[in-house]
């Protein structure tokens, strides 16, 4: 199990936008470079990828909230 | 009625500059601010302090009715908005207004009429302001658009009517040109928006931003001379001057003067800035549009002329004339101002909001520096990069330059990045240095690579 930290401070996102589905639900696949979610940060966004493989079992923080750098965002098994 | 407790609905770097104006003129400062804000520099400083909402801008800095609220709760008599936010909001003004409060700016039928692009441009055209000249309206055959050509000259740009962002524009530099453009330019249209109709006006190739700072008092209004703003990344300024050094003096008057008639013409109240395109080459400037508040960039006006423009807006807008004529205001040396922005310029200015372990900042005389930091301050993700400024005054702009390496080699952010390096690039850089530069300069610097060689920059 591992888990995917935000590298920035900001607001996370699941979805790209508020019409698309969350990047990863429970079970999907993970590969390496995969994008898990978004961080918004002053008005830019930036991608948040796995940096290792694994299966995806669930965000951590909820759609829309604050981060702070080096918050878990998501658990991958 | 003299305004005298303030209420600042905004945040950053220019809530602490209206908290000190407000400080300076004996008026009770409120500020504003949401839940990620509690502790920036202007709640320290103000006299009081009040949340208006959580940290999105839209529940907080943009929400009408919480500002209104906490303003009527704190007693406050006046609303200074600052720039960005709800500045330029008509809909803000008027709920202000209809609350029995002072809007410090213009009043919303000027706001309203100024943010309409053609309106804009009819009332500049009316007041005798030069506009980029153009077809009046739609250009239906090809024939028609060499017409509108000859009269306005080349090159000129073509564009779909029914267009925007960008789409099926061409520059045409002779009638020959032209010709063999306009009809793909039409097809295109056509294909595109269903609608076959051009628009044609002189193309400005690489023109330079000026713009007039004007004071008003809804009778008279008095110009501050120009700054020039032509370096800019994604259409955002990074570096700004005043004046603009590459005007003779007759032109410069000129392009004052119609400022001035524009804001007269409108009855403006407040501080305003009226931005043009200027083409060095045919020494020709075209007013492009009105910004109906404080600018970003005001500080070097105030070094150039030694006016406190905010002051004097929060003035006129309490209902005082203007404290000034236009023969009182004089400029003396050149000033410059850079943008210090939370973002790793090698990193293609991502933005990168950390926390200020310590911070020296520059000084002496002639340099200023307009900033929310403090030491321990972190710096939050939810609103614009832009911490602070850096603004240098000195007799001539060749000194200028030279003080501004020297103040941002002084000053010291650490647990941030910013965009010192940039500027310390751009103040080496040979061009800059000559005043040789146009609004579609500092892209392709960056692209060529000018800022990658680390350590190089200053």
């Amino acid at each position: 199990m591992s888990n995917i930290q935000s590298p920035l401070p900001g607001t996370f996102y699941h979805q790209a936008s508020p019409e698309e589905p969350p990047f990863k639900s429970a079970g999907d696949a993970v590969a390496v470079g995969d994008v898990i979610g978004l961080i918004e940060v002053m008005k830019t966004f930036i991608q948040v990828t796995a940096e290792e493989p694994g299966t995806f079992e669930k965000y951590a923080v909820q759609n829309a909230a604050p981060v702070t750098a080096g918050d878990v965002v998501a658990e991958l098994k | 009625m003299a305004i005298q407790r303030l209420f600042i609905a905004n945040r950053g770097e220019i809530a602490v500059r209206i908290v000190r104006a407000a400080q300076a003129l004996g008026i009770h400062s409120i500020q504003a601010h949401s839940e990620a804000d509690s502790d920036m520099l202007a709640v320290k400083l103000a006299d009081e302090a009040v949340s208006i909402g959580p940290a999105p801008a839209k529940e907080s800095y943009l929400n009408i009715d919480a500002i209104l609220q906490a303003a009527k709760a704190t007693g406050a008599d006046a609303i200074h908005p600052g720039y960005g936010f709800l500045s330029e909001s008509p809909a803000f003004v008027r709920a202000v207004e209809a609350s029995g409060l002072i809007f410090v700016g213009p009043s919303a039928d000027t706001i309203e009429r100024m943010g309409d692009k053609v309106a804009a441009r009819q009332a500049a055209e009316a007041a005798g302001v030069p506009v980029v000249p153009g077809s009046d309206g739609r250009v239906e055959s090809v024939a028609e658009a060499v017409s509108i050509a000859e009269q306005i000259g080349f090159p000129v740009m073509i564009k779909a009517a029914a267009g925007g962002g960008g789409r099926g524009i061409r520059v045409a530099k002779t009638v020959e040109e032209l010709k063999s453009l306009a009809p793909q330019a039409k097809a295109e249209a056509e294909a595109a928006f269903g609608d076959g109709g051009l628009y044609v006006e002189r193309a400005i190739l690489s023109p330079r931003h000026i713009e007039v700072q004007i004071l008003g008092d809804g009778e008279a209004a008095v110009h501050c001379f120009e700054r020039e703003c032509s370096l800019q990344r994604r259409r955002q300024k990074v570096w700004e001057e005043a004046g603009a050094a590459c005007l003779d003096e007759k032109t410069r008057e000129a392009l004052c003067a119609s400022a001035v008639a524009l804001a007269k013409a409108v009855n403006y109240r407040g501080a305003g800035t009226l931005e043009y395109l200027f083409d060095e080459a045919a020494n020709e400037f075209f007013f492009i549009e009105m910004n109906t508040r404080i600018q970003v960039e005001h500080p070097v006006t105030e070094m150039l002329t030694g006016v406190d423009l905010v002051a004097e807006m929060i003035n006129v807008c309490g209902g005082a004339k203007l404290s000034m004529t236009q023969d009182e205001i004089t400029r003396t040396g050149h000033s410059i101002e850079v943008r210090l922005c939370a973002e790793d310029p090698y990193m293609d200015f991502m933005p990168w909001p950390g926390q200020v372990t310590s911070l020296k900042m520059p000084s002496g005389e002639g340099v200023r520096f307009d900033h929310f930091l403090s030491e321990g301050y972190q710096i939050p993700p939810f609103y614009d990069s832009l911490l602070g400024k850096v603004i240098v005054h000195a007799e001539t702009r060749d000194a200028a330059i030279d003080k501004l390496v020297n103040a941002l080699t002084e000053l010291e952010i650490a647990g941030t990045k910013t965009t010192a390096p940039l500027h310390l690039a751009l103040a080496a850089d040979p061009n800059v240095r000559a005043g040789d530069f146009h609004t579609q300069w500092l892209e392709p610097w960056l692209e060529a690579g000018n800022l990658t060689a680390k350590g190089d920059a200053a």
